[in-house]
C-alpha cells in the first residue's frame, strides 16, 4: 500500500537539491552584483589629494603655497556604539548641529552608508591635533589630509583667486569625470584659469579591510594603487613687491592699476582697490567670509583692472594721432586753431601742432582731426560718408586691442566698447547719424569704453613703438620655462611704426614740461605718459587716469592707473603712475612728499 | 558478542566514505573561515575553532567505535529510556542550564557544555521507530498517531520553552517517516498549503484579500464542478479551514512569535527589508557566497568570511565559505555530497527487514535532510534565518556527534539485518 512512497520522498530530496544548485549558479555565475558588494565592504579605497601647484613671483619669491588641512570622514556603517555627548566636547558643537550635520550628510544624494562621506571639512592643523587622540573612540570615523591654500602676503587677491569645493552644476557639467563630490577646484583668478595645471593627479590607495573597519593590509599587494602626482607650479611675472607697494598706495582708494613689462608683456603688478586678504577665503570659514566679502559694498571681488569699463578721456588722443597720421589726414606737423566755440579746451595755446595738441591735450584739435578722418568725402552723402570713415577708423582703434577681450589668462575680462556703425545704428534707432552727432569720440568720451588692462597694453603698445605681447600673468609653466603659446607671439598694430614717434615724443613732453611735469616727472629717469581726467557725473570727481612707459629708450616698465572720483589725472593717477615706476626701476621711492601725498588721499 | 565485533565486511563502506570526506571538508572549511593571514596560525592550534574541531573529529571516532562495540539490540531495547533520560534533560536545562549566545539550551559538565536538544533529535527517532516497529502498529489507527504526535509534541514544546526554534523545526521532519510508512497524504497537502498560505499573510498585507481569493475560487469550483452536496460540503469546510488558518497565522505573527522571528520571516519575503538591521545576517552571506563565482576565491583566499562580514561564519553559516573561496564547484560538490548521502540512507533503510531499523533510517535521511535544507536554504536567502548547523561541516562537538551518533547507529543496524530473522 506504500508503493511509490519511497520514490516521492527521493524525489522532494532532490528537487530542493537542484533548487538550490540553480539558485546558486544565478547568484554566483550569473550575477556580478555580488562579487561588486564584496569588494565594496573589504576595500578601502584611500584617496591620496595631491599637492597642488605652487605660485611664485618674477623673482622667484613664493606667492601661494599649501598648508595641510584635515577633512572628518564617516562611514555610517561602521559607527559603533557612538557617544554623541562625547564627540559634541570633543568637536565642540552642539547637539543641535550634530543632529543636523548628520541628517544633511545622508539627504546627499551620493550618500550611501558603506561609503567614506564627508562628515566635516577642513579643520586646521590646530583642531586635528585637539581631536586627534580621540579619534579611537568613534569607530566609523576616519580622518583625510589635504591641503589648503596660504599665502605669503595679503596681497593680490583678486588676480590668484581662490579655490573651494567643486559645486553640485560644475560636477554636473564635469565631463571629464576627473572631479569627485568634496574636491577643491580653482574657483577664480589663475587658480581658475590654471586649474588643469595646478591640480595634479589623484591618487588612489586600496587597503583590505575588515567588518570593523581595521586594516587587513594591501589589497592584491597594492598592484592597483597609483601615486598622486602634484600639481606644476607656475611663476609669475608679478614682481610681489611692487604689488604690494601698488596695494599699499591704494589704499583706501577705489580704482587700479596695471604695471607691464613691454617687452614680454608679462604683467608686473595687477592692483584692484580695494581688495581683500586671501586667507579669509580657505578653511573653515570661507562660506561666511565669502558672504561678508561678496555683500561688500567696496566690491572688493569686482577685479577692476579687468572688469571696470571707464571712459578713457584724454589718454585716447594718441590713438587718434595715430589712426589720423595712418590715414593721412594730417602729418605732425599740422597745425590746427583751438576753436573753442564747439567744444571747450583748457590751458593757453592757440595753435598747435600735433605734439603740442597732444601736450595740452586740445580738444578742438583732435575734433577736427576725427572729422578729417570720418568725412573724407568718399561719397557725397555726410551720413554715408561717416559710415564709411567710422568702420575705417573702428579697425585701427581695435588693433590696438580696444573694444575686445585681450586675452589674458584671467576669467571674466570685459571687452570695454568701440562704437561700430551698427552700434549706432542700434542706438540711433531708425534716425540717422553722422560726425557732428558721435564727435565726442575724438577725446576719449561719448560711448568709448575701456578696461584699465587695454590701457596698459595701449602704454606698452607704444613703448614697444608698434607692437604688442598680450598681457599674462604666468610667464613659465612647470619645468617648461614658457608661458602658453598664445602669449608668445608679438601682435602688430594696423598703424605704421614710424609713426609711433610722433606718440613718444608727445608723452615724454607731456611728462617733462605739459601737464605732468609737477608730479610724474623722475630725476634720473625719463617718463613719458599721458594724463586723462575722465568726466564723471556730479557731484562725483572725475576719475583720475594716467599712462606712462619708462625709461624712453628701451622700456622696462609700462602702466596704467585708474583712481576713481579723484580729480585730474595729473594728480592721484600722476603720482602714482610714477611711484611705481621709481619703485621698480630704482626699487625705492626718492620723493616721500609724492608718497605722502598719494597716502594722504586728499586730491581735490 | 564475537560477531557483533566483527562486521568489517557488513559496514556500509560508501557511507563511511561519505562521513570522512564531510567531516575532513568542514575541518578545512572551519579553518578557512576562521583563518587570520597575519596571526601566523596553523589548523592543529587549538585556540582556533579548526584545532577544537579536530578533538571533536577524533572524539566521535571513539563514539562510532562505541557505537559498532554495543550490541544492535541495545538501541531497540532502551530507546524508550534514552528518551526519558533525554526528556529530564530538557526540563532541567531552564534549572540548571547555561547561556549561550542568547538561547539557554546547554548543560555544563565542568568547562565542557553539552546541548541536550542536539541529541533528543536520534533519542526521538529511536523512540519513534522503536514504536512503530512495535507488534500491532498500524499507522492509520488514531490512537497510534497520537501517541507518535506525543512523542514529537514533548521534547519540541520542551525545547520551544528554550526559544531554540531552530531545533524545533527540525521535528517537523518526522512527517516524511510517517508518510513512508503509510500516513494519508493529506496531512502532507494540507501542510504544504498551509505554508503556501502563511507565506501569503505575510506578502499579501490586507488578509481580506486572501480570504476574497478563496471564496472567489470557492464558488467558481462548486459553480462549473459537479454540484453534489457532499462536494459542495467537502470545498466549504476546506475553505472555511484555509481561512481560519490565515487569521490563526496572521494572530500568531503579529501577537505570539518574538519580534526577531516576525521580522525574520518579514525579511524573507522582502529581500530589501532592512539590509542593514534584520537582514544583516544574510544579505553578507549571499555576498559572500555569490562573490565567489563559479571556481571561488581559492582556499583562505575569501574576504568576507575572513574579515568577519558574515556572521556565525564557521558554525551555522559556514557554507558561506564554500560558496566564497569555491565558488559553485564547491557548492556543487557539498550539495552532491549531501544528496548522495541522503539518497544512500533512504537506500539502507529500504533495505531493512524490521520496520524499527526502517523508520529508523527515514528518521535520519529527513533530519539530514532538513539540517541541509534549512542551513543552506537561509544562506541563499530562501529560507528565513534560522540557526541550526550544517550536518558534519558546522563547528560544534554536540552537532557532530549527534549526527554521528545518529547516522552510525543506522549503521550498525544496517551491518546486522541479517540477523532480525533470526531473532524473531
Amino acid at each position: 500500500m506504500n508503493e511509490g512512497r519511497k520514490e516521492i520522498l527521493q524525489i522532494i530530496f532532490i528537487t530542493v537539491g537542484l533548487i538550490f544548485l540553480i539558485k546558486l549558479f544565478f547568484i554566483q555565475v550569473l550575477d556580478n552584483k555580488y562579487a561588486e558588494l564584496a569588494d565594496g565592504n573589504v576595500i578601502l579605497r584611500q584617496v591620496e589629494y595631491p599637492f597642488r601647484g605652487l605660485i611664485y613671483d618674477r623673482n622667484q619669491k613664493l606667492i601661494v603655497f599649501n598648508s595641510p588641512e584635515f577633512d572628518l570622514e564617516v562611514v555610517t556603517k561602521d559607527v559603533k556604539n557612538f557617544d554623541s555627548a562625547k564627540f559634541c566636547s570633543v568637536f565642540e558643537i552642539s547637539r543641535e548641529e550634530l543632529r543636523t550635520t548628520f541628517k544633511a550628510m545622508k539627504a546627499r544624494k551620493e550618500y550611501s552608508p558603506y561609503k567614506p562621506t564627508i562628515f566635516m571639512d577642513q579643520l586646521s592643523n590646530v583642531d586635528f591635533a585637539k581631536v586627534q587622540d580621540h579619534l579611537e573612540s568613534f569607530p566609523g570615523f576616519y580622518v583625510q589630509a589635504r591641503t589648503t591654500r596660504s599665502y605669503a602676503t595679503p596681497a593680490l587677491a583678486n588676480a590668484l583667486g581662490y579655490v573651494s569645493e567643486i559645486s553640485k552644476t560644475s560636477l554636473e557639467r564635469d565631463t571629464t569625470k576627473i572631479y569627485k563630490q568634496g574636491d577643491y577646484v580653482g574657483q577664480s583668478g589663475i587658480e581658475y584659469f590654471y586649474e588643469k595645471q595646478l591640480r595634479g593627479k589623484r591618487g588612489v590607495r586600496f587597503k583590505l579591510r575588515n567588518v570593523k573597519g581595521i586594516e587587513k593590509g594591501e589589497f592584491k599587494n597594492g598592484s592597483y594603487d597609483t601615486l598622486s602626482i602634484p600639481g606644476q607650479n607656475l611663476t609669475t611675472g608679478i614682481d610681489i613687491d611692487l604689488q604690494q607697494y601698488g596695494e599699499m598706495l591704494m589704499k583706501g582708494k577705489s580704482g587700479s592699476i596695471v604695471a607691464i613689462e613691454p617687452a614680454t608683456g608679462e604683467i608686473l603688478s595687477l592692483v584692484s582697490g580695494p581688495s581683500y586678504d586671501p586667507i579669509l577665503l580657505t578653511g573653515r570659514n570661507y562660506s561666511s567670509n565669502f558672504r561678508q566679502i561678496s555683500i561688500d559694498s567696496m566690491k572688493p571681488l569686482f577685479n577692476r583692472p579687468l572688469m571696470a569699463q571707464y571712459r578713457p578721456g584724454s589718454i585716447f588722443k594718441i590713438a587718434q594721432a595715430m589712426t589720423a597720421l595712418q590715414e593721412g589726414v594730417i602729418t605732425p606737423e599740422t597745425r590746427i586753431r583751438c576753436d573753442r566755440s564747439i567744444i571747450n579746451c583748457h590751458g593757453a595755446h592757440s595753435n598747435e601742432d600735433l605734439r603740442g595738441a597732444i601736450a595740452n591735450s586740445c580738444n578742438p584739435y583732435f575734433r577736427d582731426v576725427l572729422k578729417r578722418m570720418l568725412n573724407k568725402g568718399v561719397v557725397n552723402d555726410p551720413f554715408g560718408d561717416t559710415r564709411i570713415g567710422l568702420a575705417e577708423w573702428d579697425k585701427h582703434i581695435m588693433s590696438f586691442g580696444f573694444g575686445r577681450k585681450l586675452g589674458i589668462d584671467l576669467p571674466n575680462e570685459k571687452e570695454g566698447l568701440v562704437p561700430t556703425p551698427e552700434y549706432y545704428d542700434r542706438a540711433y534707432r531708425s534716425q540717422a547719424w553722422k560726425f557732428s552727432n558721435i564727435y565726442s569720440l575724438a577725446i576719449g568720451e561719448g560711448e568709448n569704453l575701456v578696461v584699465p588692462i587695454q590701457m596698459a597694453n595701449f602704454a606698452a603698445t607704444i613703448a614697444n613703438r608698434g607692437y604688442y605681447y598680450t598681457p599674462h600673468l604666468v610667464k613659465a609653466i612647470g619645468e617648461d620655462n614658457k608661458p602658453l603659446p598664445q602669449y608668445q607671439e608679438r601682435h602688430y598694430t594696423t598703424i605704421d611704426p614710424s609713426y609711433f614717434s610722433v606718440a613718444v615724443d608727445a608723452m615724454q613732453q607731456v611728462v617733462e614740461e605739459g601737464t605732468g611735469q609737477y608730479r610724474a616727472k623722475l630725476a634720473d629717469i625719463i617718463v613719458c605718459g599721458k594724463t586723462g581726467t575722465v568726466q564723471n557725473a556730479p557731484p562725483l570727481f572725475d576719475h583720475s587716469v594716467f599712462i606712462a612707459f619708462a625709461p624712453l629708450d628701451n622700456p622696462k616698465i609700462a602702466v596704467s592707473v585708474y583712481v576713481e572720483d579723484a580729480g585730474q589725472g595729473a594728480r592721484a593717477a600722476a603720482s602714482i603712475a610714477s611711484l611705481m615706476i621709481e619703485k621698480y626701476l630704482l626699487g625705492q621711492t626718492k620723493r616721500p612728499h609724492i608718497e605722502q601725498y598719494v597716502l594722504a588721499g586728499k586730491f581735490e | 558478542m564475537r560477531n557483533d565485533l566483527d562486521i568489517s565486511g557488513k559496514l556500509d563502506w560508501v557511507t563511511v566514505l561519505l562521513y570522512l570526506v564531510m567531516v575532513a571538508l568542514g575541518w578545512f572549511n572551519i579553518f578557512a573561515a576562521v583563518y587570520d593571514e597575519t596571526a601566523n596560525q596553523t589548523i592543529w592550534d587549538l585556540s582556533l575553532n579548526s584545532g577544537r574541531q579536530l578533538i571533536f573529529i577524533a572524539a566521535s571516532l571513539f563514539i562510532i567505535l562505541a557505537i559498532i562495540i554495543v550490541d544492535m539490540r541495545f538501541y531497540e531495547t532502551f530507546a524508550y529510556l534514552f528518551y526519558g533520560i533525554i526528556l529530564i534533560a530538557l526540563m532541567l536545562i531552564p534549572i540548571i542550564g547555561k547561556e549561550v549566545g542568547g538561547n539557554k539550551s546547554w548543560i555544563g559538565i565542568g568547562s565542557f557544555g553539552v546541548q541536550p536538544s542536539e541529541f533528543a533529535k536520534f533519542v526521538t527517532a529511536l523512540a519513534i521507530a522503536k514504536f512503530m516497529g512495535s507488534v500491532g502498529f498500524k499507522m492509520e489507527n488514531n490512537r497510534n498517531q497520537m501517541i507518535l504526535l506525543g512523542l514529537i509534541a514533548l521534547p519540541l514544546g520542551l525545547i520551544i520553552l528554550q526559544k531554540d526554534f531552530g531545533t524545533a523545526i527540525v521535528f517537523t521532519a518526522f512527517i516524511f517517516v510517517f508518510f513512508r510508512e503509510g500516513m494519508s497524504p493529506f496531512l502532507m497537502i494540507v501542510g504544504v498549503s498551509a505554508a503556501t498560505i502563511a507565506i501569503l499573510t505575510l506578502i499579501v498585507e490586507n488578509q481580506w484579500y486572501l480570504h476574497g481569493a478563496i471564496i472567489a475560487v470557492l464558488v467558481s469550483l462548486i459553480f462549473f464542478g459537479k454540484r453534489k452536496l457532499k462536494r459542495i460540503m467537502v470545498l466549504c469546510s476546506g475553505a472555511i479551514i484555509l481561512m481560519i488558518t490565515i487569521e490563526s497565522f496572521d494572530y500568531i505573527v503579529n501577537n505570539v512569535l518574538p519580534i526577531r522571528h516576525k521580522k525574520r520571516l518579514e525579511a524573507l519575503v522582502d529581500p530589501n527589508f532592512d539590509p542593514m538591521g534584520i537582514n544583516w545576517n544574510v544579505t553578507q552571506s549571499k555576498i559572500a557566497i555569490g562573490s565567489g563565482g563559479f571556481a571561488g576565491k581559492g582556499f583562505l583566499k575569501g574576504t568576507q568570511t575572513k574579515f568577519d562580514f558574515v556572521p556565525e561564519q564557521s558554525t551555522d553559516f559556514i557554507f558561506c565559505t564554500i560558496g566564497e573561496e569555491h565558488g559553485w564547484l564547491g557548492s556543487l560538490l557539498v550539495i552532491g555530497l549531501f544528496m548522495a548521502l541522503i539518497l544512500r540512507v533512504i537506500f539502507i533503510a529500504e533495505r531493512q527487514k524490521s520496520k524499527f531499523s526502517r523508520a529508523y533510517g527515514y528518521a535520519a535521511a529527513s533530519i539530514f535532510f532538513f539540517h541541509f535544507a534549512i542551513n543552506i536554504g537561509m544562506t541563499i536567502g530562501l529560507f528565513p534565518v534560522i540557526g541550526i548547523p550544517l550536518p558534519f561541516f558546522s563547528y560544534g562537538g554536540s552537532s557532530l556527534w549527534s549526527f554521528t551518533i545518529l547516522l552510525f547507529i543506522l549503521l550498525k543496524l544496517d551491518a546486522h539485518r541479517g540477523q532480525v530473522l533470526q531473532r524473531i
